[in-house]
């Protein structure tokens, strides 16, 4: 599904990413995690054929990626859409079956079915015809799901659908997408700051730090030797309550 | 050249654009640090309204200004503090105000000098009563923005931090209005409603680009302001064009170049190196 | 009150004024949508620059205001995004077109009436011509917004999903800009410069608060642009008040009243859009594929407190 080998990526004068290597099968539900600014959107966005590689080989289904590749659906970090705006959540979901095609687009039986089907794929048909404005974030959120699988994707790329996001809410939406990567065996890749709830459900993490990562079991990746590895810096991973938590020292 | 000096109305317009140059960049800062360009565009606007009012009824158009920009200031400061996005209320309250404007013009028979002075400023034609409502409403104005400078500055860049410190958020917002109403209707005699952004946001806007210090931003604004507007009336006197065309020329060309120079020179980037303390995974 | 429409002035005004209306309110709500009102504004600004400047040069004003408003509009659209940083350069270009409109006033030596109704606007004094030339172009920005419809509005409401999806962003954002600067254009016959918010902006701030969808509101927009433009004229024909007075006061009546009740308006209805197909939810709910997908417990409690949740909400 993916392949990336040596990868490189310089923005601005300044390396975001150095020899990132790992492969993603079909089907596979990852998880990225990382500090901010370790690179996470940015490697997104090199999936997505937004940016290219300074150097290495980029492959996403077997081809260099390209702007406007239906098998991929993407969903952005979430920003709060205006309270006022004149939107239904099917308009909003809608776009990502033709939204990029000219014209204005007639009224069409067979679209109103599959924007429906999205919509009852991510439990939103209750709220199909609200204006998207006074929908809650975890609502949102799961449009956008819909949105990014309207085009029957291959691949999915969520960029932390997670954040801003009670445990409950956090819940449904960790529920919903492993119901569509096993579903629908659609590989997932999902940019998280928190994997405790997602540690039940993922099949492999990639953790990126300094512009480097690692990719594995969380098992194999969320150890103290390991982190202490790609950070440069003594880092311990504590469980406690069922939960894991990485501390590192001050650099 | 100098001899000029000598007369009124040129003294005059020295002393009430000197006034002027050095409220309009202080209380510009805050515009551009709040956002709140088009706050600014639309009270000047609305300003034109009062003015044109106070014309036909004979009164000051001066002191229509001053009562429908600080009426139209209440009213934007009571949509809330997040004026930022109210473009649309914003705009909408001007355009009825402009409406009544064009009524009040039509209903008053010396149409076109009116007009062109309001609009477009008459620095050369301001009173010595003018100058000194200028210089009394600015004087106040300066004191205000000076007492609240600190926590203006505080909820301007962080409202919500400063509101749990305590800080009377929702007051500052009404009350940097209201400020923001009296420097437009001062500015307006110089450079006319439509110019308003000439000496209100160019001169801070420029200094902003050049230093990110509160107070060197506004000094060097008060500077520009004032280089601006003696430049532009000396240049207007030689040249026999409009002062405010002048200064409005002036500004803009000084921004842009600030804006060119900017993009030519490679960026410093800060690299944050990240680090793990406190992340959970 | 009706005898006036025999006059052919007052024909060519209703013809002129209900071309500007369409036009206006449905590039208006792209305009409202994504949130570039200020930068209309300051476009139909910049025009009367241009205007004056052909005033001066002795060329038809409208001529003047397409060239600067549609160069302006080229600018804008390469500024990019950074919205504070944006408004500011959009602001100070007004300005410096501002300054060049008053030189050339001051330049011209014949009568100034021109140039004031082009800041004030003139319907009742347009001839043929002028209606040819607004119902062109209006045609013309009518047809290219129908073409980028689908993608504008996708880039207007996800413009990163829409970058993603192969949609070229900055090339629709530039176009649509180009389109504003000509509607302002043909708009300013009517209402003139200063008041070109009360037909681009009024009908659909108006519009986008009382309908739900894209087409709805357009709709609307469109219906109330007209309502206004028809009516102002019909009253400015029986008064000696001016045109845009009265368009300005109704967009403004009707906006007012939209904008502080429409809150209510719509908490009020929001629990009926939630529950419009009770059967659905049921159905699905009773469902076994529906329990063999969400085995988690608390999927009941949840099914039950979403619509709680969303009517304490607003």
């Amino acid at each position: 599904m993916v392949e990336l080998e040596h990868v490189n990526i310089q923005l601005g004068g300044r390396d975001i990413l150095e020899d990132i290597n790992f492969t993603v099968t079909e089907g596979e539900f990852i998880v990225m995690l990382g500090p901010n600014g370790a690179g996470k959107s940015t490697l997104l966005k090199l999936l997505l054929g937004l940016i290219n590689p300074s150097s290495g080989l980029v492959r996403v289904l077997g081809k260099t990626p390209r702007r406007g590749n239906q098998a991929i659906g993407y969903a952005p970090q979430h920003r709060t859409l205006e309270a006022d705006v004149a939107l239904r959540a099917r308009d909003l979901v809608g776009f990502g079956l033709d939204g990029h095609r000219w014209g204005i687009g007639w009224p069409d039986p067979q679209r109103q079915r599959i924007v429906d089907q999205a919509l009852a794929e991510v439990d939103a048909l209750a709220f199909a015809d609200a204006p998207v404005g006074q929908l809650s974030g975890g609502e949102q959120q799961r449009l956008l799901i819909a949105q990014a699988l309207l085009a029957n994707p291959r691949l999915l790329l969520l960029d932390e659908p997670l954040a801003n996001l009670d445990l409950n809410h956090q819940r449904e939406i960790v529920d919903l997408v492993t119901r569509v990567c096993r579903g629908h065996n659609i590989a997932v890749m999902l940019v998280t700051h928190d994997i405790n709830p997602l540690l039940q459900v993922v099949d492999r993490v990639i953790y990126m730090a300094h512009g480097h990562s690692t990719i594995g079991t969380p098992e194999e990746v969320i150890t103290s030797s390991t982190l202490t590895r790609l950070y440069g810096s003594p880092v311990e991973v504590i469980h406690a309550l069922d939960r894991l938590f990485v501390v590192g020292a001050e650099t | 050249m100098f001899k000029l000096l000598q007369y009124e109305f040129v003294q005059n317009a020295f002393m009430a654009g000197t006034i002027i140059a050095i409220l309009a960049p202080i209380i510009g800062y805050f515009v551009v640090v709040r956002a709140q360009a088009f706050a600014g565009h639309a009270l000047s606007h609305i300003g034109f309204a009062g003015a044109t009012g106070a014309a036909l009824l004979g009164v000051n158009p001066l002191l229509g200004m001053f009562t429908f920009t600080l009426l139209a200031a209440l009213a934007i400061g009571a949509l809330g503090e997040r004026v930022r996005g109210r473009d649309v209320e914003t705009g909408m309250a001007l355009s009825f105000a402009l409406g009544l404007g064009v009524l009040f013009l039509s209903l008053y028979s010396q149409y076109s000098r009116e007009t062109v002075s309001i609009l477009f400023g008459s620095i050369l034609s301001i009173s010595h009563d003018n100058v000194l409502i200028t210089l009394a409403g600015s004087i106040a104005a300066l004191l205000l923005i000076l007492l609240m400078f600190r926590p203006l500055l505080f909820a301007s860049i962080d409202p919500v931090v400063a509101e749990s410190r305590g800080v009377p958020v929702r007051l500052l917002s009404i009350g940097f209005l209201l400020l923001l109403a009296v420097t437009v209707s001062v500015a307006v005699q110089v450079v006319g409603v439509l110019l308003v952004f000439a000496l209100l946001v160019a001169p801070a806007a420029t200094a902003g680009r050049l230093t990110h210090r509160p107070i060197s931003a506004i000094a060097l604004g008060i500077l520009l302001g004032l280089a601006f507007t003696w430049g532009g009336l000396v240049l207007a006197i030689a040249s026999r064009w409009p002062v405010s065309f002048c200064i409005a020329a002036l500004a803009s060309l000084c921004y842009v170049i600030t804006v060119l120079r900017r993009s030519w020179r490679t960026p410093h980037r800060y690299k944050a190196l990240p680090h793990p303390n406190r992340e959970y995974v | 009150m009706f005898e006036m429409l025999q006059y052919p002035f007052i024909q060519n005004a209703f013809l002129a004024g209900s071309f500007v209306a369409v036009v206006a309110a449905i590039i208006g709500y792209f305009l409202v949508i994504r949130g570039l009102t200020f930068a209309g504004d300051a476009l139909s600004h910049i025009g009367f620059a241009g205007a004056a400047g052909a005033v001066l040069l002795g060329v038809d004003p409208l001529f003047g205001l397409l060239a600067f408003s549609v160069g302006a509009a080229i600018g804008i659209g390469l500024l990019g995004k950074e919205i504070r940083e944006r408004d500011i350069a959009i602001g100070i270009m007004m300005t410096l077109a501002l300054g060049f409109g008053m030189l050339f006033l001051s330049l011209y030596k014949g009568r100034a009436e021109r140039t004031y109704s082009i800041l004030f606007g003139t319907i009742l004094g347009i001839d043929k011509t002028d209606i040819l030339v607004t119902a062109i172009f209006s045609l013309f920005a009518i047809a290219v917004v129908l073409i980028l419809f689908r993608p504008l509005l996708f880039i207007s409401f996800d413009p990163q999903v829409a970058e993603a999806r192969g949609v070229p962003v900055r090339l629709i954002a530039i176009a649509f800009m180009i389109l504003v600067a000509v509607t302002v254009s043909i708009s300013v016959q009517v209402v003139g410069v200063l008041l070109i918010f009360t037909l681009l902006v009024g009908p659909a701030a108006t519009a986008i608060r009382l309908a739900r969808r894209p087409l709805a509101a357009i709709g609307l927009a469109v219906a109330l642009g007209l309502g206004y433009t028809w009516l102002g004229i019909l009253f400015a024909a029986n008064s000696t008040w001016p045109v845009s007075f009265f368009i300005a006061t109704l967009s403004f009546g009707v906006y007012l009243p939209v904008r502080i009740f429409s809150p209510f308006w719509r908490a009020r209805s929001f629990p009926f859009w939630r529950t419009r197909r009770p059967g659905l939810r049921e159905q699905r709910s009773g469902s076994t594929e529906k329990s063999e997908r969400l085995p988690t417990s608390g999927e009941q409690e949840r099914q039950a407190e979403v619509p709680a949740a969303s009517h304490l909400r607003r």
